[in-house]
């Protein structure tokens, strides 16, 4: 057999305590387009980026066709004739095409004859990948889909022989997905090696000769792709099913607390992040959301909390419009008795360099309970931190801490305290047990069956299907901004597997 | 006849204080476009000026002054570096810094060394910078309108002024004809792609912020050694932040950066002019008023009448690899 263009050796890399890769073991053979899936966060942009030379891996051995290779920086993986497109795209917005593609490999000092040279190259690659783009045009004013051919190159021109594309397609709509796969074959045809990043299941499937999976920095398993099937992939990216069945009665629904009307969401780039969702939650009921990262969960959530603003549609509270176009003020909200557990908490939830007490209220800090005139009053708002402290189990149990030095699990608790305390009528949750230990993820999911108990409704995002089934009494399903199904809380996970996958609705198109 | 001179000679002087504010402002383009802002052009400046003087004094060279004047003045240019590019602190603070350091040694150096009350001996003339005449400068004065324009306005200045002059055409070629300034451009833009392609962002940052030091420098000797005849404490006054207004208004362009030099400059020529002549109507405008004039053009303009000026998308943020 030839030689592999690519084979990592027990790379192995940390970030402090973070654990990125773990002793990975891969072989890309010779032009094949090799898949490497895993959730958001598994490590495979890590291990990418330590194949282009941005990390150094801890230990563990690169080689590249067969011989051993370092790579300590960007030029040398250039050198070695791999090409990465990233991402984020790394290009300068207000540079042509052309400069873009010539920034790093200029040839000489002054650019005149370089840019000569560039341009017929242009050309000539144009012409062999059908890759036509105006060179002279401005990146900023190119759609997303040609910033991306633009990338790529940018590798070609920098005579890349095995090219990595990280997320190709989370920026693109479905037909320039559908190109660019039509560019990988290509590429593959013309002896190129490729290996495509993502979590999309469809992708894999649709382009790749094999398929890695990773799943919390290690490398779990490695399959041909046509001897493999979604569900097994989709098994395996999420991992061993941890029996997460939590304790729950029947649910007693009760009235619409918030009702979804044909929701419509862009993020800024302007690419549809939610499609015309439309859902209701009643009080005393969890409705959970499942679905893969990324497929426009997090806009939901966010939109309906008040802190994007969404295109077209309606939010209903208790029956009351929400103002969504303008994006609603968030405080407005809560007064409103919506309450909202973001997922981020690093990001949204907590401001880390605080002290725990000071996170017990943030957001509701002008209510009068914790006022004193026009002053905080410190006094009552310990006394109610140390109230939640307990109520909550957060550990260690100082209200004068930082909150950077409470662990993940504590954190979370504090944001649940700090919303669940003030008794909202809707409650929004965005990954409850994301990086939390086992003891607290049952206690959380205690508090929040609770919260569904005393009348509330709730609505669940996770990424963790076990969770949603467990949670849940409803469940929809989420892909590609679109909620593509609905099912009761028995529905299997290969069912469910499926329509996060985006299977079923593509069946139902052809 | 009477009018034209004297519009010449307010056109002379508008050339002769606009050139250190040039030389500041184009310093300032280069550390900017690569996204390193810098708030010390004063400090480097002023810095500049007091090596100048105080060189040009020991060595009874306008030359070695020039030599030293740039030797400190990137010295300071590459604390800035090392606090901001290496370090990734605050560029704020540390140009800040680099102000106050200046302000203050100069004035310290010179008592310790000069006893002359912080500034430095005054030079003769063959220590400074002198005005050259062009050739044919005398033969054309009498022709009416071209001569005494030729004589009065092009003809006459140091050396340093031409040399600033020349730097706008320099400065364009550089950014945009040379694989320095394309990287340059790319790295005040988006440092992450010039890392990607291989190119190393601290090391073009510090070429850039030694640019910038090589100009202020020249900026400081012009002031010491061409305009003045010594250093006199605080003898920037202000230059350096007016430099930055420039940059602004010009969006952090060459000869756009020239031209508005050239109305700060001439605005400073007319309040010197204006001292003491009451205008009609109005009065006699006080001086503080007319020097506060450029600042006032600048937040007018800037808040309606140039545009939107967009920096450098990357100026002011240390570069971190992404985690």
């Amino acid at each position: 057999m030839a030689e592999p263009a690519i084979e990592l050796v027990g790379i192995d890399k940390r970030f402090g305590a973070v654990h990125a890769n773990r002793d990975i073991h891969l072989r890309v053979e010779k032009g094949t387009i090799h898949g490497i899936i895993g959730e958001n966060g598994a490590g495979k942009s890590t291990l990418m980026s330590i194949l282009y030379g941005f990390y150094q891996a801890d230990s563990g051995d690169i080689r590249i066709n067969g011989t051993m290779a370092s790579i300590p920086d960007p030029n040398a993986a250039i050198a070695l004739g791999i090409g990465m497109v990233h991402q984020h795209f790394m290009l300068v917005e207000n540079f042509t095409v052309l400069e873009n593609v010539m920034l790093g490999v200029e040839g000489a000092p002054l650019l005149k004859n370089g840019i000569a040279k560039a341009r017929a190259e242009l050309k000539r690659l144009e012409r062999e990948y059908q890759l036509d783009v105006d060179p002279d045009a401005l990146i900023e004013e190119l759609p997303v889909g040609l910033q991306q051919r633009v990338e790529i190159l940018k590798a070609l021109y920098r005579g890349a022989e095995i090219l990595v594309l990280d997320e190709p397609t989370g920026v693109l709509t479905p037909p320039e997905a559908d190109h660019l796969f039509r560019i990988l074959e290509q590429l593959k045809d013309q002896g190129k090696t490729i290996i495509l990043i993502t979590h999309k299941l469809r992708e894999i499937m649709a382009v790749t000769d094999n398929v890695s999976v990773m799943r919390q920095g290690a490398m779990v398993a490695t399959r041909k792709t046509e001897e493999t099937t979604v569900e097994e992939l989709a098994e395996l990216m999420v991992g061993r099913r941890v029996l997460l069945r939590v304790q729950k009665g029947e649910a007693k629904p009760a009235e619409i607390k918030l009702s979804v009307e044909n929701l419509t969401v862009r993020d800024s780039r302007g690419v549809v992040m939610v499609e015309n969702a439309s859902f209701t939650v009643r009080g005393g009921e969890i409705v959970g959301i499942a679905g893969v990262a990324g497929n426009g969960q997090s806009q939901l959530i966010e939109t309906i909390a008040g802190i994007r603003t969404a295109v077209s549609g309606r939010v209903l509270l208790d029956g009351q419009v929400i103002d969504i176009t303008g994006a609603a003020d968030p405080g407005e909200l809560r007064d409103r008795g919506l309450a909202h557990v973001p997922e981020d908490r690093h990001h949204m939830g907590l401001v880390l360099a605080f002290e725990e007490y000071e996170n017990s209220i943030l957001g509701y800090h002008d209510d009068p309970l914790y006022l004193n005139g026009p002053f905080l009053d410190l006094d009552a708002i310990q006394a109610d931190a140390r109230k939640k402290i307990e109520k909550y189990d957060i550990r260690p149990s100082d209200p004068r801490l930082k909150t950077a030095n409470f662990s993940g699990g504590n954190q979370q608790k504090i944001v649940l305290a700090r919303e669940m305390e003030r008794d909202p009528g809707v409650l929004i949750i965005g990954q409850p047990t994301r990086g939390v230990d086992v003891g607290a993820i049952e206690f959380i999911h205690k508090r929040i069956i609770e919260m569904r108990d005393a009348g509330k409704a709730v609505l669940l995002v996770s990424v963790e299907l076990d969770e949603i089934r467990s949670l849940s009494d409803r469940i929809l399903v989420m892909f590609a901004g679109r909620i593509v199904g609905e099912r009761d809380s028995d529905a299997s996970e290969g069912e469910l597997g499926l329509l996060m996958a985006g299977v079923e609705q593509q069946e139902a198109a052809e | 006849m009477e009018s034209l001179t004297t519009i010449l000679q307010l056109f002379d002087s508008t050339i002769r204080l606009s050139v250190p504010l040039l030389l500041a402002c184009l310093a300032g383009l280069y550390s900017e476009r690569a996204g390193i802002f810098d708030i010390g052009l004063e400090g480097k400046m002023l810095a500049g000026a007091f090596a100048a003087g105080a060189a040009a004094t020991w060595f009874g060279s306008a030359y070695i002054g020039l030599f030293a004047a740039v030797l400190i003045s990137v010295a300071l240019g590459l604390v800035h570096g090392f606090a901001s590019i290496t370090h990734r602190g605050n560029q704020i603070v540390s140009g800040v810094a680099i102000n106050f350091i200046a302000a203050g040694t100069t004035v310290i150096l010179g008592q310790a060394w000069f006893s002359q009350g912080g500034r430095t001996p005054s030079l003769p003339n063959d220590a400074r910078f002198n005005p050259i005449n062009l050739p044919g400068a005398q033969a054309l004065r009498d022709v009416p309108v071209i001569g005494p324009i030729y004589y009065e306005l092009i003809s006459g200045h140091s050396i340093l002024v031409y040399l600033a002059f020349a730097m706008v055409p320099f400065t364009w070629w550089v950014l945009y004809r040379t694989r320095f300034g394309l990287r340059l451009r790319a790295v005040g833009e988006n440092p992450a792609a010039v890392d990607t392609a291989g190119v190393s962002v601290p090391w073009l940052r510090y070429r850039a912020v030694i640019c910038c030091g090589v100009l202020c420098g020249v900026a400081g000797a012009y002031l010491a050694t061409a305009q003045g005849a010594g250093f006199v404490k605080d003898m920037t006054a202000g230059k350096g932040y007016i430099a930055l207004a420039a940059l602004i208004f010009a969006k952090w362009r060459p000869v756009q950066a020239m031209f508005a030099c050239l109305l700060f400059g001439f605005l400073d020529a007319v309040a010197i002019r204006m001292q003491g002549h009451p205008l009609p109507l109005i009065g006699e405008v006080p001086v503080q008023f007319m020097q506060a004039l450029p600042y006032i053009l600048t937040v007018v303009l800037l808040a309606g009448f140039i545009g939107k000026a967009i920096p450098p998308k990357a100026g002011g943020v240390a570069y971190v690899k992404e985690r």
